[in-house]
């Protein structure tokens, strides 16, 4: 399937939003039943943060719409990706704190998920 | 030409006007495109791509262009509105008249940081997020933080960027630590012992939607900005030999090349140049 990006998700309807998102939720509350926490990888991180279910996945797989480097780690919240980019210091930023720099991927989507107060991600690129 | 007013200056007439104004334009659909368009155009500095909005040289003036679209845009629904600044140096608390019912309204609801008064809170029916990084439909803010305390940049945090007269150094990028006005004001300049300074430390002191990469759905962006442009200005005014830089388009060689505007080169989407932006005193004022 083809998957979209975030920029085009932001550019859909909020009726499509809608849509999308219900399934997302459905497969994220699936796959967290389904799936027990047992980090392997080094930088693999799968925790349950303040209620919030956090994935990261090193870089090279995961589901990378194109939209930024190879090898960049990906951030799940709940079952959907959030959107990170790296700085040329190596410190990391997310769509949820733009003007905030974190040291590793797993303090940014925990302060991600102190920032969403419960609210669900867009998802781009994930379940759906 | 007008004038673009101090927050605190403005008459109740004028607060209604302005709001006003950002509602009809957020009715027409409008708004949610210049929203858009700010989360476009924030490249992070890893990416090899050219970097025009943030984390570079043309932070300033492509702010200024886009700023003059919102108010273009404002005055083509009312010709007597301009955008306010907001001196976040001394209307530093969440009390100020900024915050009150009758112009942007207060902060967030615990829980879930919903914004209750104003025209812009989602109850009143006006103002849907739908350019939004999250599902919610309504403006969020969280003034102050006030479980992790932060303050507003301060006049002096404000005047060692401004005491700078070298506009921006390389790598151009948000690691320009060498000095540098831009990065000082943006606030990536920041010395290690402190998170934020400036820019981004204002966008963290209002919380809510204005951390994310969607800032402009509430619209203190605007206000915010409006004083960056005339912090921008106040810089000129100190530093008159000093200008826009890299004067020119970067050598061959340089891993910056092709990734940051130089003063004659174009900036998108307006494909406007630094130099033309430079000075904007022939389109508005500041009181």
């Amino acid at each position: 399937m083809k998957k979209i990006t975030r920029r085009q998700a932001l550019g859909a309807t909020a009726g499509a939003l809608t849509a999308l998102g219900l399934t997302a939720a459905a497969a994220g509350a699936t796959s967290a039943a389904a799936t027990p926490a047992e980090p392997t990888t080094p930088g693999t991180v799968d925790e349950v943060y303040q209620g919030r279910r956090i994935q990261i996945t090193p870089g090279g797989g995961g589901h990378h719409g194109g939209h930024h480097s190879p090898g960049q780690p990906t951030v799940r919240i709940d079952g959907r990706e959030l959107h990170i980019m790296r700085n040329a210091d190596g410190t990391w930023i997310s769509v949820i704190n733009h003007y905030e720099t974190f040291a590793e991927p797993k303090l940014l989507a925990r302060a991600a998920v102190r920032d969403l107060q419960g609210a669900a991600l867009v998802p781009f690129g994930g379940a759906a | 030409m007008h004038t673009r007013q101090n927050q605190k200056n403005l008459t109740s007439a004028q607060k209604k006007r302005f709001t006003a104004a950002v509602l009809e334009l957020k009715r027409s659909g409008a708004y949610d495109a210049l929203v858009r368009t700010h989360d476009k155009y924030f490249v992070p500095d890893r990416d090899r791509k050219l970097r025009v909005g943030h984390m570079s040289p043309s932070f300033f003036p492509w702010h200024r262009r886009y700023l003059l679209e919102f108010e273009r845009q404002l005055q083509e629904i009312d010709a007597g509105v301009s955008v306010p600044y907001w001196d976040w140096t001394t209307d530093s608390s969440p009390a100020s008249s900024l915050w009150a019912d009758d112009f942007l309204g207060g902060t967030g609801r615990t829980g879930d940081r919903k914004v209750m008064t104003g025209p812009f809170a989602y109850d009143k029916g006006n103002w849907t997020v739908t350019v939004g990084i999250t599902e919610s439909a309504f403006l969020t803010r969280n003034l102050g933080r006030p479980q992790n305390p932060i303050t507003l940049p301060t006049a002096a945090e404000l005047q060692w960027a401004i005491d700078d007269p070298t506009y921006d150094v390389a790598p151009w990028d948000s690691t320009a630590t060498a000095g540098g006005f831009r990065n000082k004001l943006e606030g990536w300049a920041a010395p290690k012992s402190e998170r934020w300074r400036n820019h981004n430390k204002v966008h963290q002191w209002i919380g809510g939607h204005m951390t994310g990469g969607t800032a402009p759905n509430d619209p203190a962006f605007w206000l915010h900005h409006a004083f960056v442009d005339l912090i921008w200005d106040r810089w000129q005014q100190k530093h008159p030999g000093s200008g826009y830089l890299p004067a020119a388009p970067l050598a061959v060689g340089d891993l910056q090349r092709g990734r940051v505007i130089a003063r004659d080169e174009p900036m998108p989407p307006w494909n406007i140049t630094p130099r033309e932006m430079s000075d904007h005193r022939s389109l508005y004022r500041y009181e």
